[in-house]
């Protein structure tokens, strides 16, 4: 499904990724470890295609295609979604109407008609209890007001209705408590196809607890240093980063 | 200027589609303004002698009188012997009585502009007056109002028809000494609708003028007069457009509307004159002195206003609150692009008991716009219980523009509430890759930032033009970022 090839990335002139190399197939979870400063985010805003990075060397081919190539809404469009570590508030437009008008998008993309606003409502209220939320934060603005927490929650809840091939998770776990970390891992793991792929980035040990990933990743100072199992990062936990080569944040 | 930046100035580049000049014969004075001037306006549209009074009154104190300097605003000095202060379609025979004898060149003028004049293709609902440059080329639906015992016509042809009414409201809520432009207008001014809602009456339908200055050199002063007796009600639109030229054009208009018991105007704007290129050069100067006065007891007006184009646009359109128990209420969605200014806002002036207003006011800054509200909210000594809840958002997009919050409130009564909220914010990238993360391109996640950001105001606008007023936004913030 994802293929990234010896992906070479800078900011300006610092080289932040150097020579990355990672397969996902359909159904996989991989997680992405590190420290401070690795070039986790940056690799998740490389593959959903935000401004500011330059690609120097390497590509990354999604189901087939040129991803580098493609525009940020036509990624989306064609399956790869990111729950952003700090989800931005959009004062005045509602949450609901973002996510229909997100969900029309991608249909019309597909060759599906638009859903009206009864079925959207329907299907919203059926997701929105997965994620244990109040269906006030559906006519609210955009993450406006809304707790770190409710925040990350809602990032998933706009996953379970846009239904995309590949999340990219970008430390979904920070700054949640550990009823909100059972709530979003519950989300992220009813999501879990043969289909769907997952690349989960975080910090800590603690959410891999909860979504079981198939492998984990090392990255530090831009390059996957160590890969393997669930085992790998307990392993992490115990003897810290410098164990694979990685400097202390 | 990043991609996402990039893309968002090609998708949305679009060219002012009203920008179109149509090739008339037309009836045009010299450029200059002298009394001379002045008589031969009043004898060309044959009026009553007290209109010539009127008209050399104010001319007499507008050359008294000192072009206004603004803090927030760059202007061009004016040379007003330079305008032309007439220019009509030349007229065949008596002039068009009916929709047949309209020249087809100007039905094909509104057609282009989406205002189809013949009433087969009728708005559903809303009868035109259709403002030429100095004069009315056509009124819809004037029988259809007249069983309804309402008069919606221009106001020439009030002057010439019901004298009394012009005459007894004429200049009563904006006196022609008022300020420099009210004064000029008083003078020269050439054509504009006449509205009278007699008493008890609901009008049948929406009222709206459509404005368009075609010529070139000639201002366009236009007057609007409309009365709501007691008990009626009505609603009123009015729309305006201009050619793409690059010079600066002088549109200096006065509206006055009158109020009485129980009665209510609503009163709606879609301003879209042409704002001059991206480069500044050209564009309309839209001076505009809008005055609402509540006579009655409990009577209401309510003014809103979505302004995208003009060059400069300075309006302040108010509510003097007279009668007990009365109500204003000014919506304002100003959106300026490029090197466009707008120093809008309001007035709301609280003389009557239990008076109360509202002010909702939208600022969108894009390019390198400045942005202003002014707003005066007075309550004066006997405007017991007088309310007033001010609400100022502005809305930067890009960071070369600016948005100005100037508001003046005074206070002499003190039972008066007064409130006043106020916000600045900005579309990142951030919130614009946001939004194209899950799906929508840049251009619609524009569109639909700056739409949630109006809503409270939109929702203020009759449906057939809410939808308009979003459609033109979405076309006025051509290269907004960047």
């Amino acid at each position: 499904m994802l293929n990234i090839e010896n992906l070479h990335v800078n900011v300006g002139d610092k080289a932040i990724l150097k020579g990355v190399n990672l397969q996902i197939k359909p159904g996989e979870v991989h997680t992405i470890m590190g420290p401070n400063g690795a070039g986790k985010s940056t690799l998740s805003h490389v593959l959903s295609g935000k401004a500011g990075y330059t690609v120097t060397q390497g590509k990354v081919t999604y189901m087939g295609k040129d991803l580098l190539g493609m525009e940020p809404e036509l990624r989306a469009r064609e399956g790869v979604f990111l729950a952003f570590q700090y989800p931005v508030e959009i004062p005045g437009v509602s949450n609901i109407y973002l996510m229909k008008a997100a969900l029309n998008a991608n249909r019309k993309h597909q060759g599906l008609d638009e859903v009206d606003a009864m079925d959207f409502l329907t299907l919203v209220k059926d997701k929105i209890k997965l994620l244990q939320m109040d269906e006030k934060f559906l006519y609210r603005a955009v993450n406006e007001g809304f707790s770190g927490g409710e925040k990350k929650r809602n990032e998933i809840l706009q996953a379970a209705i846009l239904e995309p091939k590949l999340c990219v998770l970008d430390e979904t776990d920070s700054g949640l408590d550990i009823d909100a970390l059972k709530i979003v891992a519950k989300g992220i793991n009813s999501l879990r196809t043969e289909q769907r792929s997952f690349l989960m980035i975080t910090h800590y040990q603690r959410m891999l607890d909860y979504v079981k990933p198939d492998f984990v990743h090392v990255l530090a100072d831009g390059r996957i240093v160590k890969s393997g199992g669930p085992e790998l990062a307990l392993e992490l936990e115990a003897k810290g980063y410098q164990w694979v080569g990685g400097k202390a944040a | 200027m990043s991609s996402s930046a990039k893309e968002i100035k090609n998708l949305i580049s679009q060219d002012y589609k009203q920008g179109f000049v149509t090739e008339l014969e037309v009836e045009t004075f010299p450029p200059g303004l002298d009394e001379e001037v002045i008589a031969k306006l009043s004898r060309i549209k044959n009026e009553p002698e007290f209109m010539l009074e009127y008209r050399l009154k104010a001319f007499r104190h507008w050359q008294t009188m000192k072009e206004p300097d603004w803090a927030q605003l760059n202007i061009e000095a004016i040379d007003y012997q330079s305008i032309s202060y007439y220019s009509a379609p030349k007229k065949k025979g008596d002039g068009p009585q009916s929709l047949d004898e309209v020249d087809p060149e100007l039905l094909e003028t509104y057609k282009k502009l989406g205002i189809p004049l013949d009433e087969q293709e009728r708005l559903a609902g809303v009868a035109v007056d259709a403002v030429f440059d100095s004069v009315s080329v056509a009124t819809t639906f004037k029988g259809k109002l007249k069983d309804a015992g309402v008069i919606f016509c221009p106001i020439s042809e009030a002057l010439q028809e019901h004298p009394e009414l012009v005459k007894k409201y004429l200049g009563t809520v904006v006196a022609e000494t008022d300020n420099f432009f009210a004064a000029l207008n008083a003078a020269v001014f050439t054509d504009g609708s006449f509205v009278y809602i007699p008493k008890g009456v609901r009008c049948p339908m929406e009222l709206s003028t459509y404005f368009r200055i075609n010529a070139a050199n000639t201002g366009q002063f236009e007057r609007t007069l409309i009365i709501a007796d007691a008990g009626s009600h009505v609603s009123y639109l009015e729309g305006c457009t201009a050619p793409m030229r690059d010079e600066n054009q002088l549109h200096a208009a006065v509206v006055e509307l009158v109020i009485m018991d129980d009665a209510e105007i609503k009163y709606s704007t879609v301003q879209n004159w042409y704002p001059g290129d991206e480069n500044g050069v050209g564009g309309i100067y839209n001076f505009v002195t809008k005055r609402a006065e509540c006579r009655g007891h409990n009577a209401k007006v309510s003014w809103t206003q979505v302004e995208t184009g003009s060059a400069i646009t300075w309006k302040y359109p108010s509510c003097v609150l007279l009668g007990d128990d009365s109500t204003g209420e000014f919506y304002s969605v100003a959106l300026t692009n490029n090197y466009q200014q707008a120093d809008t806002g309001t007035k709301m002036i609280h003389i009557g008991k239990n008076t109360s207003s509202t002010i909702i006011s939208k600022g969108i800054s894009a390019g390198k716009a400045q942005n202003t509200y002014r707003g005066l909210v007075k309550v004066g000594k006997k405007a017991e219980n007088a309310r007033n809840y001010t609400q100022c958002d502005s809305l930067l997009v890009g960071d070369k523009c600016g948005a100005h919050t100037f508001p003046y409130i005074e206070v002499k009564q003190p039972s008066a509430q007064v409130e006043h909220e106020a916000t600045t914010s900005k579309i990142s990238e951030d919130q614009l890759f946001f939004c194209q993360q899950r799906g929508l391109s840049a251009e619609d996640a524009v569109s639909m930032i700056v739409n949630g950001f109006c809503k409270e105001v939109f929702k203020e606008l009759p449906m057939e033009f809410a939808v308009e007023a979003q459609a033109l936004l979405g076309i006025s913030l051509e290269g907004s970022v960047g």
